[in-house]
């Protein structure tokens, strides 16, 4: 059994809004929101670092869920931006815990990350008690910020999000999860020479179908209908993406939390982030299936369902 | 209905406009298809010609124009 006891998050105070973005790649403000959905981001200071951020959102989930560090069995840590590649912000992150021994693991696959992170923490936490997954990116040193950056740079933002996963108690209990690679589509996706490329209508044409059919296997498998999900929540990677993919659920876009306006696509820390900032919104217990869905680099997409506790 | 002319049909469809671009015209180029949009050109294909459009095929360059589109569902057909 494993059990989402509580969510954390970190964003930088520094706010780019479209209207300072846009003249950098030669775009209007409103076609940037057109396309994205995407009103501002924020993006982290000079000083900052990828496990940096990481750690102060894992601090706050503990904080939220009323745990210790020392409690931690396992720390997963989700980037596809990390200041290093070896060792990557787990090892960083678990330091500022003050953990010495603690096993931290990186997970360097952006975007869809943190859902790898939660899926594995679930099938873990029965060994492990509880596991810390930490999902933090800094990309706005990963896109350039001129006209031939502009499909990233309207994108991205930086932050980091948080989950504790429990063995034994929460207020969700996660029941079951399904996780996929296509390797031979990795090349629309991916990180080269410290920058983010992506062939954005392949990336949404894969989304666009991938997703919606990893949730819809998961809500077969175990008998519960879309219309009585209590929430989706998705990796926040553009609104129109969101979109389709309710669309394609046939369920309303409201029943799918989005503050990508607010932070746009940070990548595997949106969706720890989306999630922190939803359970911050609930008055009460859930009251119906959580339903998480994500979609990165790899490519590698999956979802996880989450049953009150 | 000639295999073009359905191309057509389903691109009016995704579009919402009585467009009739020429055979090679890039559908991206020229504004008429998206990212998104191309999300619903490539199901009305699906539906149209009874066929399944894997994920390994998922690239705009196989879709930007209606012969390509034409020359890609004849392997398929």
């Amino acid at each position: 059994m494993a059990f989402l006891r509580g969510f954390g998050s970190w964003l930088p105070p520094r706010r780019v809004n479209n209207q300072e973005l846009a003249p950098l790649v030669d775009a209007t403000p409103e076609w940037i929101l057109e396309v994205s959905g995407i009103e501002e981001r924020r993006y982290a200071a000079d000083t900052d670092t990828v496990g940096g951020i990481g750690l102060l959102a894992a601090k706050d989930c503990l904080d939220k869920a009323g745990a210790t560090a020392a409690e931690l069995g396992m720390i997963l840590v989700a980037s596809g931006s990390s200041d290093r590649f070896c060792p990557g912000p787990a090892s960083q992150i678990a330091a500022g815990l003050g953990l010495g021994s603690t096993a931290a693991l990186d997970i360097p696959v952006s975007s869809a990350g943190s859902l790898i992170g939660l899926a594995l923490a679930s099938q873990l936490a029965s060994a492990a008690g509880r596991v810390l997954v930490v999902g933090t990116e800094i990309m706005s040193r990963r896109v350039t910020l001129s006209p031939e950056g502009k499909s990233t740079a309207i994108l991205f933002g930086d932050g980091a999000g948080a989950a504790l996963v429990d063995a034994e108690n929460g207020f969700a209990r996660i029941a079951d999860s399904c996780m996929y690679t296509d390797g031979a589509s990795s090349e629309t996706l991916f990180m080269r020479d410290g920058q983010f490329y992506m062939d954005g209508s392949a990336v949404i044409l894969h989304a666009s179908r991938k997703m919606p059919r990893a949730i819809n296997e998961l809500l077969a498998r175990n008998q519960i209908a879309a219309a009585d999900v209590e929430a989706f929540l998705l990796h926040q990677a553009n609104l129109n993406l969101i979109s389709r993919v309710a669309a394609a659920m046939k369920t309303p876009l409201e029943r799918f939390f989005t503050n990508i306006d607010r932070y746009g696509n940070t990548s595997s820390a949106s969706l720890l982030i989306a999630a922190d900032e939803w359970r911050g919104g609930q008055s009460g217990a859930l009251t119906g299936p959580l339903v998480f869905s994500a979609f990165g680099s790899g490519l590698n997409w999956g979802a996880l369902l989450a049953l009150p506790g | 209905m000639e295999p073009r002319a359905r191309i057509l049909k389903v691109l009016q469809q995704t579009t919402g406009k009585e467009i009739s671009p020429g055979a090679d015209d890039s559908l991206f180029a020229s504004g008429l298809l998206d990212s998104f949009a191309l999300t619903d050109f490539v199901s009305g294909l699906e539906e149209e010609f009874g066929v399944t459009i894997p994920d390994s095929d998922l690239s705009a360059r196989k879709f930007d124009s209606i012969s390509k589109v034409d020359a890609y569902l004849a392997q398929k057909v």
